[in-house]
């Protein structure tokens, strides 16, 4: 038994990713794990996974990916993107699915996305997950320090995934209702830990300012905007970060932590983004305008809570996909008016 | 945002750090009494397995503390934090003493002649002074394993580089301010670069482990650039061999 995803191309950057590794944050290593946690769950609970499962984490273009083994189930939430499934290497049309369902695929078959639409985050779950040792109690990549994962690294062609299933059972695939993964303009944010490093006019720049994103990557997303004058040093004694931590540098510009964030710094952190909102800010591509809105603690508490009822009523919002008939009329249109038409919008 | 304790004991300030993290900052500057009570109160805070919290990170003068607000209120735990702050005490020496092999060499030390004209030193007296204390881990932090060590000699303390390098290779020993590191990583870097080690502070394999742990005491031994390559040698020998790429339950 050998069944695995087959690497045919692999995308921008294509990470395995879980609910991330906490607790070794005093070594160096931060918690990592999905970007987008909400719709890392999705893809899961839409795969019949447990919701913490590992999962492909795709980033601004998809992979090609080859099934070699007899049959598997593919789940897909977060960004919208054309999704094909051709019978074969040499087919240059095949039917398409939407994001937020599942689908059997079979031997031989490849699963082709496209560029991300809208959203920088797409989750991609397999029935039974991929067979994949934990390294510190996560199978999430952690780039930096190159482990976890797979081969501590992103996925790269002629990469061969394991799958834990050689072959999945047919049923009735499944959607996902009513969760919405959009990408936000503003964020909410309490006062970070140096809010003192920066004058009353300071803060109400950064609060009145839209700031446009313009790197990104798993540690952090640097933003542009009127840039931040501290009337303190910009440097401090290096103390603890957080995902969502917004740090101004010297050249006043802000960074937004990220997940796999550097665990302490040396530049005052003017704000924090509010945990239920950390799921949300990595959908962000790059090129978007965001602004931030200031919130209390006790309110940050309430979108928390608000956050896990929300994560509470994914697998309640899983439905049958029914409509096979309107979905097969679909295909027939998309092959006869757009086959071989590569969709390039993000 | 900040809050002084009533008493007559350790003033610290509380900082939010988000919604999911505080800060206790105990002090103003870098110095070894801070450290001892932010390890201190690390360990004691430890020791309480509170329910709600999810890790604890101390650094140079600060403990940040990782917390679930719904399982654990924020006023809950200053109030836990309030009740260890009572009666803290600097640890005592728990940690261990480390004597580090560096090698100096200027195929190495990029910086060396440059932080030699800005401290008014000759090189070798860059060396003697860097080499002729013993430092102080404060934390762990940045890259995995990287210790952050104090305190770099006040003629050594240098504000960091206007231009970082694009990267440093993994080992290399550097300074900035009154701190050294050894970075286990290739990393970008804005600190001087003076030396390089071949021991590993950071190993993914065969589990992953950081050499140093914040207490700990360390010395660093000069060595030459022929031994330098020969501990690496040896060290790359040791290292377990690299697994093999197909996982266990998948072989063909």
């Amino acid at each position: 038994m050998n069944a695995a995803l087959r690497v045919l191309s692999p995308g921008l950057v294509t990470t395995l990713q879980d609910l991330g590794r906490p607790g070794y944050a005093r070594l160096g290593i931060p918690g990592g794990g999905a970007l987008d946690p909400v719709a890392l769950r999705a893809a899961n609970a839409l795969a019949g996974n447990p919701q913490d499962a590992g999962a492909l984490e795709v980033t601004y273009a998809g992979p090609a990916l080859a099934i070699d083994a007899q049959s598997a189930r593919l789940a897909f939430a977060g960004a919208d993107a054309a999704i094909e499934i051709l019978s074969g290497m040499d087919a240059t049309c095949g039917r398409t699915v939407e994001t937020m369902r599942s689908v059997r695929v079979q031997r031989g078959q490849i699963v082709r996305i496209g560029p991300l639409i809208r959203s920088a985050l797409l989750y991609i779950a397999v029935e039974g997950g991929f067979e994949v040792e934990p390294v510190l109690g996560s199978v999430s990549t952690y780039l930096r320090g190159g482990f976890g994962g797979w081969q501590g690294r992103a996925l790269v062609a002629g990469d061969r995934l394991p799958l834990r299933l050689d072959s999945v059972r047919e049923h009735e695939e499944q959607r996902l209702e009513g969760l919405d993964l959009a990408v936000p303009t503003r964020l909410r944010v309490i006062d970070g830990p140096q809010i003192d490093y920066f004058s009353s006019e300071e803060i109400a720049a950064f609060f009145s300012s839209e700031y446009t994103v313009c790197a990104a990557d798993r540690m952090g997303m640097r933003l542009h905007g009127r840039a931040l004058r501290h009337s303190r040093s910009f440097d401090i004694a290096s103390d603890g970060t957080a995902p969502g931590s917004i740090q101004i540098s010297g050249s006043g510009q802000p960074i937004v932590l990220l997940a796999d964030r550097q665990t302490t710094g040396g530049s005052p952190k003017i704000a924090t983004v509010v945990s239920a909102d950390l799921p949300a800010l990595g959908r962000i591509p790059i090129g978007c305008k965001i602004g931030f809105e200031r919130v209390t603690i006790e309110t940050a508490e309430v979108l928390r809570r608000a956050l896990f009822a929300e994560i509470d009523g994914i697998s309640s919002g899983i439905v049958g996909l029914g409509a096979g008939i309107a979905e097969r009329a679909t295909d027939l249109l998309r092959c006869n008016l757009i086959s071989g038409v590569v969709d390039a919008c993000i | 945002m900040s809050e002084a304790h009533p008493s007559g004991l350790p003033c610290y300030r509380v900082l939010p750090a988000g919604d999911t993290a505080l800060t206790i900052e105990l002090g103003e500057g870098i110095d070894r009494r801070i450290s001892a009570l932010v390890l201190a109160l690390t360990r004691r805070l430890n020791e309480r397995l509170l329910r709600g919290v999810v890790e604890t990170l101390p650094t140079l003068r600060s403990l940040t503390v990782y917390y679930d607000p719904l399982v654990l209120p924020a006023k809950s735990l200053l109030a836990h934090i309030e009740e260890l702050m009572c009666g803290l005490e600097m640890a005592e020496q728990i940690g261990r003493s480390w004597a580090l092999p560096v090698c100096y060499d200027p195929s190495l030390a990029f910086d060396l002649e440059d932080v030699a004209a800005r401290s008014g030193l000759a090189p070798g007296q860059v060396i003697e002074r860097h080499s002729g204390i013993t430092y102080h881990v404060y934390m762990l932090g940045f890259l995995p394993g990287q210790a952050y060590m104090g305190d770099v000699p006040a003629e050594l303390a240098l504000q960091r580089r206007e231009i970082p390098r694009q990267r440093i290779p993994p080992g290399s020993l550097a300074i900035a301010t009154t701190m050294t590191c050894i970075f286990p990583l290739e990393t970008p870097c804005g600190w001087h670069v003076i030396g390089r080690s071949p021991v590993a502070l950071w190993q993914t394999r065969p589990r992953p482990h950081a050499l140093l742990a914040p207490g700990d005491e360390v010395t660093f031994r000069p060595v030459s650039l022929r031994e330098y390559e020969s501990l690496l040698a040896r060290a790359a020998e040791s290292a377990p061999r690299v697994a093999s790429d197909s996982p266990a339950g998948a072989a063909a």
